[in-house]
């Protein structure tokens, strides 16, 4: 072989699998990856391998009944599922939730925001090759969150705890103290973690930039959410469709320009220290009285359909529901945020690495749960 | 007595003890056995402070029911590891795929020979020690490559032509960090590096210390530079269809190099050996195990960089730093008679801030994305 023959050695590119089975595709995602090198050139996500029907069970169940499956949606903040899904269902009916179990809404659904963040933060590092010290830390504060959501409904994952008209029992006397000193130590925990991350040169060098997502794209994907708002898209459903009651509560959407790995990082470290504002809002607010509206075993809801949706910790999550008077619903659809979200994955990792599919993958924030219902 | 005469009269063929049985050849068999068990004994002890180590750093315990503290655990791994099924993939070149963990563990091995334990106190006092080190320890790459090529599966070949890549690259600034010690020293005997060190060179050489540690991290793969074994990325790289022993001795490979590394190290830079009060074998395997630390603490601390970057950072950041020193190094060597002083020391320390800063101003790390 001459040297201008070996100059010109034709290279192919190659197909390569991550996943279903895959430490960082986050459960059974599957990314049919074209490589050239290490450099991604096309990419194919399929999902499916955790489809259950979710919705078509919806049919089979009365209206309250379909609460604890919703919790198997987006098991990593089942809380705003259940939220959703109550929303939803009180839309079609009309319910009206008495001011103690709106608040309680609020503050468990924050409280959801913050223990996903952790774990979206964590685990984005954990895909950026830190070893799980990140992981590790973000889950010892998430503990402390879960342990309260073990304290109101003997649940540690799957909470079951909204009930349409309310939420399903009101708090022991110990669960706002204890909130109390959560809030606290959060708060210092946050500032922990900025110290160690946000200037931290690796960390930088690898997510700056990298998996530009641009605004037209997010909102041309319907990308809604922490992505979408690192993206410059100012849009939080807590104010753009202010629902329950955040009306009354103060506190700002951190947004960014960029739209890459970093922005998206940073917005949910913002997103957390917003949500111990109006933690800290709720706690010294919250009235007395029940926490359930008079609501009938099985409900009725008159005919007609309803959109209920809601700012989850992923972004817009909805619950569409048909109803046709019967005590199940004739059709339950439900927009679920992460398979909305990846929907714009492979334009953003088309021409980068290996390396940096992963974090831009990770820095996505899904659970398969939702993804394939 | 100057430095060379010192080497004279510790030349190894002498060292040999002239009432030891049966004579010169049973003191080599005798040793390198020492040596074995001595390595196999260090990586049961740095596995066993990594994973303590790590394990409080993440705030979780880390093994604990294996024996007092956990500390049975390796030797539970080991047995466990040795009962375990070995699979070869139905597809995989099976000479290749056999003869790969071999062929990385042997460079290892070879690294501890001429490391001193104490005065004199190594099985092969070669006159060219650094050269053979540097020569010996980028051979280990070849195993890996064997692995990465035979188990015929495109994870393990993507991490084994990432090994390659940083190997290749990192072997150039390694090799030019050590030079500057070599310089002040003037020679290439290890046992000869640790009898100079009268100042240890890394308040000396602090950029060569530097240098060689970042290079060396890379070379052998540690965090954050572990991109032949990214488990995020490529499950577990070369070793992906490795089971049983053979990946067990990809394992020890792993950590045998790291001991090494950190001995390399403790030679060259933390004055080996020399020490006062406690025998000199015994500071030796504590300043390796605090380096080995070090290793240990980078890993949980900083996140993985890309393999763009890994190059950028050789060839951008370390090899012009390394030549500077050794440039500078050079011009010391000449101006006095006795390079190793006070005033070398913070000359150097000095150089050493200045160059950092004005390179990590205009040095950018990788270049991104690639247009398709």
């Amino acid at each position: 072989m001459t040297t201008s023959e070996m100059m010109t050695l034709k290279t192919e590119p190659f197909v390569l699998n991550f996943g279903p089975v895959h430490p960082s595709t986050h459960g059974v995602y599957r990314m049919r990856a074209t490589l050239d090198g290490e450099v991604v050139i096309d990419l194919e996500p399929v999902v499916g391998y955790l489809h259950r029907g979710i919705e078509k069970l919806a049919e089979e169940r009365t209206y309250g009944g379909f609460i604890p499956l919703t919790d198997r949606l987006d098991y990593i903040s089942p809380m705003s599922n259940n939220l959703a899904y109550c929303l939803a269902v009180e839309k079609l009916t009309g319910i009206k939730i008495p001011e103690r179990g709106e608040y309680l809404r609020v503050i468990m659904a924050e409280l959801q925001r913050l223990a996903n963040h952790c774990v979206a933060v964590g685990s984005f590092l954990n895909d950026a090759g830190a070893y799980f010290t990140p992981f590790m830390y973000t889950f010892r504060e998430r503990e402390k969150i879960v342990d309260l959501f073990d304290m109101v409904c003997g649940q540690r994952l799957t909470y079951n705890y909204m009930r349409i008209g309310g939420v399903s029992q009101d708090i022991p006397e110990e669960f706002l103290p204890a909130l109390i000193k959560v809030i606290e130590r959060l708060t210092i925990f946050i500032e922990e973690y900025e110290t160690l991350l946000k200037e931290n040169e690796i960390l930088l060098a690898r997510s700056k930039g990298v998996g530009i997502l641009t605004r037209e794209m997010a909102i041309d994907c319907g990308i809604s959410g922490p992505v979408a708002r690192a993206s410059g898209v100012n849009r939080d459903l807590r104010k753009a469709d202010s629902y329950s009651i955040y009306d009354r509560f103060e506190f700002d959407v951190p947004t960014c320009e960029t739209g890459d790995c970093y922005d998206r990082y940073r917005v949910r470290i913002e997103e957390m220290r917003q949500s111990l504002r109006i933690l800290s809002q709720a706690v010294k607010d919250i009235p007395g009285g029940p926490v359930k509206a008079e609501v009938p075993h099985l409900i009725r809801p008159p005919v007609g359909e309803a959109y209920g949706h809601l700012e989850a910790p992923k972004g817009e999550l909805g619950f569409y529901v048909v109803s046709d008077n019967s005590i199940a619903p004739y059709r339950c659809h439900i927009r679920p945020t992460s398979l909305i979200n990846l929907s714009a994955l492979r334009d953003m990792v088309k021409g980068w690495k290996v390396a940096d599919l992963i974090i831009i993958f990770g820095s996505i924030d899904i659970t398969m749960g939702e993804v394939d219902r | 007595m100057t430095v060379p005469e010192v080497i004279i009269n510790n030349l190894p063929m002498e060292a040999t003890p002239p009432d030891w049985p049966g004579g010169y050849w049973w003191h080599w068999v005798f040793f390198s056995i020492v040596l074995i068990g001595f390595m196999l004994t260090m990586v049961i002890i740095a596995i066993y402070i990594e994973r303590r180590g790590m394990g409080r750093m993440q705030s979780r315990l880390g093994p604990n029911r294996a024996g007092p503290f956990g500390v049975l655990q390796m030797i539970a791994d080991v047995v466990k590891v040795l009962l375990k099924e070995n699979i070869v993939p139905d597809k995989a070149d099976k000479l290749i795929h056999w003869l790969a963990p071999i062929v990385a563990f042997v460079p290892v091995a070879l690294l501890f020979t001429v490391i001193p334990f104490q005065n004199g106190a190594l099985l092969a006092d070669l006159n060219i020690g650094i050269l053979f080190i540097v020569a010996v320890s980028s051979l280990t790459t070849l195993g890996v490559f064997m692995a990465g090529w035979g188990s015929s599966n495109k994870y393990s070949l993507l991490g084994a032509m990432r090994n390659v890549a940083a190997v290749v690259s990192y072997e150039i600034p390694l090799a030019l960090s050590i030079v500057g010690t070599l310089l002040v020293a003037g020679t290439m005997s290890l046992n000869g590096i640790v009898l100079a060190q009268d100042i240890p060179f890394i308040l000396l050489q602090p950029l060569g210390f530097l240098i060689f540690f970042i290079a060396g991290c890379a070379e052998i793969n540690r965090s954050p530079f572990d991109l032949m074994e990214a488990d995020s990325e490529i499950v577990a790289g070369f070793h992906t269809e490795y089971s049983g022993m053979k990946f067990a001795l990809f394992y020890l490979v792993e950590y045998a190099e790291a001991i090494a590394i950190s001995a390399i190290i403790t030679t060259l830079f933390l004055g080996g050996w020399r020490g006062p009060l406690l025998p000199p074998w015994l500071w030796f395997i504590g300043k390796t195990l605090v380096v080995f630390f070090l290793m240990v603490w980078t890993r949980t601390t900083l996140p993985r960089v890309r393999i763009d970057q890994l190059m950028a950072l050789a060839w951008k950041f370390l090899l012009p730093l390394a030549l500077i020193n050794l440039f500078i190094t050079a011009i010391q060597v000449l101006a006095w008679d006795d390079a190793v002083n006070w005033i070398a020391v913070v000359i150097n320390i000095v150089v050493m801030g200045v160059l950092i800063l004005i390179w990590s101003k205009f040095f950018k790390l990788g270049w991104g994305r690639i247009e398709v």
